[in-house]
């Protein structure tokens, strides 16, 4: 059993826990991914990993609620236990294997989006440990729902927040704030790591080409074992069909075929909504809703 | 009961129009009565002599247990197999028996073979009811080894080592104990609670003491097993790997599976069941790519949930690698065979979905490596099976999660780890492996025999340290 130290609301239907958890904390890195399952009948759940603390061991999971499953897990406070928490999976961030001096000399952009936050926050922290600064963009739809603002600006160069309705830092999606800052304001960059929802991360992609900036993107589609067994979360990159949990989750956005991700996405969309509202309406639902059978 | 030497005493089946629509267990096994009356058919080969336990990829001492089930000696033939078996109720339900130790009966001859694989379920489930388990060693050498994975061949050589003293421990990547048997092969051949979990747990209580949810080669190396953790030597045997698929058009499409997920849905997240949390798609007619084991199992789980399911096999019926039973069993319960046919083409409407697969009709020409007759297209014999599911059940290509972190660790071409077949060696020292990771994908009981090498290969190692 895994036991939650820390659980808190960060935002609407957000939330942070802190998990103990030695053996996946003792060889994490950012990038890198878990598996949790609240309890003996629960799905595999894949999460991104927001920070660790070796010494502690343990690891710091953000999450929003999409289904049943992650339904569950927010109504989890710090003494309950995870029955399984996994990890860690998936390839480290290219960057922990570069040379530190190399990658001091390139200008690095992250660019955030919603819950996408929580995963980008350890690769900052990580460059910033190393003393490689960069720079990083956090797009909300409105202000209510922004995360982990002090924590990015501590590691962060320069944090650059836009709304979409402009309720709080800059206005507009991150596509124009990133346009804005290479055309606008001068900035240059060698490099760009994006991660958001899917949408976010294709629109990000077409223009981070036109602006020649290369891209890497984290994909998060449907798992199941996420060692490379069931091939769920299979996508194309280029003319290659590739693993996610093995062979990624990292990959150069501008050869990930987005439209068939976002597809693929959707396979179990139905059953998933049908678990959830079986689980918010109880022994009230009766079908009837139209969406469902 | 009447017997007919020549004759085995027919087993017991669920009727197929009633298990086709449930996930109970197909084959009932034995009773009593029925147990004595096949065991008294058998000759009694000495040991030294005897073919059966030559076909046993694990030597199990045939003739010798069987004489007990003939004499009602349930317990005696229970610890007979355990001297070489630690899954007795998995073999007796899984092994291809009718190429291994029925294949060289000598009652097979003139008539058919005993029919040792149901004799050994017999066993197996009569002394668990019974409540026999299998005793820890009351001493312990001290020497503690690691194994990785807990499937047939890493539960087999946990097992081995520990009767021998050892401290084991099992690490396995998944949240459940028992690889490819609780994964892979479906509850209708092999049930989870009721047999599997109990066998694991006899393992148990040998003092093998096992770890889910760690991955090694992610969560700790083999190095760090070895050092900071303390092992004396390791067992890889963390099974076959990645699925693989066929590389035509519309293989990404919503509705195309591999059989390890399709399977690993049913059967380790329980989605055939309404009520589990994991989803899985029901279909409304399902193909089935595949003519092995694994496609059989898939297949028949389809027809469960409910799908018209059809199996599309390039080669004809002689050549499908499945035994003879599964594919018998799919028969009965109104599978469609789709033989001499191979996919060129997944088909999906405007949304993503799949909707068809257009396969081409082969012929058989020439033998080819493998011996078998490879099958050749029919230029211009195109149609279309209309089905809205796919299911890719081609083999699987190993796992490069060991393979990559672990220095000094060989692989050859085709990726699969170098072990030494008598004794499961590896190039690294301490480190011996065997079953599918060294293989690619076999048998249940070859994996074992595999275990069974790499404890004695690890105790030989240990023993002159």
């Amino acid at each position: 059993m895994f036991k939650i130290l820390e659980s808190s609301e960060l935002t609407a239907n957000i939330f942070r826990m802190v998990v103990e958890a030695p053996r996946v904390a003792k060889n994490c890195l950012p990038g890198q991914f878990v598996i949790v399952r609240t309890d003996d009948e629960s799905e595999r759940i894949p999460l991104t990993i927001c920070d660790y603390d070796r010494a502690k061991g343990t690891i710091t999971i953000v999450f929003q609620i999409v289904g049943a499953g992650t339904k569950i897990m927010s109504g989890m406070k710090a003494g309950d236990s995870f029955a399984d928490f996994v990890g860690p999976l998936g390839r480290p961030s290219e960057f922990c294997e570069e040379d530190i001096e190399e990658l001091k000399k390139k200008k690095i952009v992250f660019i955030a989006g919603g819950v996408g936050t929580a995963p980008v926050y350890p690769q900052v922290k990580w460059l910033r440990e190393q003393g490689v600064p960069s720079d990083v963009i956090v797009g909300a739809k409105t202000k209510d729902i922004l995360i982990l603002e002090e924590e990015m600006k501590a590691v962060a160069e320069n944090l650059y927040i836009t709304t979409d309705d402009g309720s709080y830092g800059r206005s507009g999606m991150v596509t124009k704030c990133i346009t804005d800052l290479v055309k606008e304001e001068g900035k240059q960059y060698d490099v760009c790591v994006a991660i958001g929802p899917m949408i976010m991360m294709k629109f990000c992609c077409l223009t981070t080409k036109e602006l020649g900036i290369p891209t890497i993107v984290s994909m998060n589609p449907i798992m199941v074992d996420g060692t490379g067994m069931c091939g769920a979360c299979r996508l194309t990159v280029g003319d290659e069909v590739k693993f996610a949990c093995v062979d990624g989750p990292e990959f150069d956005g501008h050869k990930v075929n987005f439209d068939e991700a976002m597809r693929r996405q959707q396979l179990y969309k139905t059953a998933e909504g049908r678990a959830m509202l079986a689980l918010e309406e109880g022994d009230t639902h009766h079908g009837g809703c139209g969406h469902c059978e | 009961m009447e017997v007919d030497v020549l004759k085995k005493i027919p087993v017991r089946e669920q009727e197929p129009a009633v298990r086709a629509t449930n996930f109970e267990e197909v084959c009932k096994g034995y009773n009593k009565e029925e147990a004595e009356a096949e065991a008294s058919r058998c000759i009694g080969c000495p040991v030294d002599r005897a073919m059966c336990i030559k076909g046993c990829p694990v030597g199990i001492n045939i003739p010798g247990f069987v004489k007990e089930v003939k004499e009602g000696n349930v317990e005696a033939a229970y610890k007979i197999i355990s001297e070489s078996s630690a899954l007795p109720a998995v073999c007796g339900r899984v092994c291809p028996q009718e190429s291994q130790c029925e294949g060289k009966c000598i009652r097979g001859i003139k008539g058919e073979a005993i029919s040792i694989g149901k004799l050994e379920r017999y066993v197996a489930d009569t002394a668990r009811e019974m409540g026999i388990k299998p005793e820890a060693p009351s001493e312990k050498n001290g020497k503690k080894v690691a194994v990785i994975g807990s499937g047939p061949a890493g539960l087999t050589c946990a097992g081995d080592l520990a009767k021998l003293g050892y401290d084991v421990t099992i690490f396995e990547a998944l949240h459940k104990a028992g690889g490819v048997l609780v994964y892979g092969i479906p509850e209708f051949r092999l049930p989870k609670e009721r047999v599997v979990a109990k066998e694991i747990e006899n393992v148990k209580s040998l003092g093998v003491k096992i770890e889910t949810d760690v991955i090694i080669g992610k969560s700790l190396s083999i190095d760090e097993l070895l050092t900071e953790e303390g092992f004396d030597a390791v067992f890889i045997g963390s099974g076959a790997g990645l699925p693989k698929f066929m590389g035509i058009p519309g293989e990404n499409a919503n509705g195309v599976f591999s059989a390890n997920e399709y399977l690993t849905r049913s059967n380790l997240m329980k989605a055939f069941d309404e009520n589990s949390t994991t989803p899985i798609m029901r279909a409304k007619k399902v193909a089935v790519v595949g003519g092995g084991n694994v496609a059989m199992d898939a297949a028949r789980t389809a027809l469960r949930l409910g799908a018209e399911t059809h199996i599309v096999y390039r080669r004809s019926e002689e050549e499908l690698p499945a035994r003879v039973e599964e594919v018998h069993h799919a028969k009965e319960e109104g599978i469609i065979f789709d033989l001499l046919t191979n996919p060129v083409e997944i088909l999906t409407d405007d949304k993503g979905w799949v909707n068809g697969i257009k396969c081409i009709k082969m012929e058989l020409g020439e033998p080819d490596a493998s011996g078998r007759r490879s099958p050749v297209e029919v230029p211009g014999s195109e149609f279309v099976i209309d089905v809205d599911a796919v299911i890719m059940s081609l083999g699987t290509s190993p796992n490069p999660l060991i393979s990559s972190t672990t220095k000094g660790l060989e692989i050859n071409k085709r990726k699969c780890i170098v072990a030494e077949e008598s004794n499961g060696q590896t190039s690294k020292a301490a480190v011996y492996a065997g079953g599918d990771a060294v293989t690619g994908a076999a048998t249940v009981i070859l994996a074992m025999g595999a275990g069974k090498a790499g404890a004695k290969g690890i105790h030989e190692f240990l023993s002159q340290k």
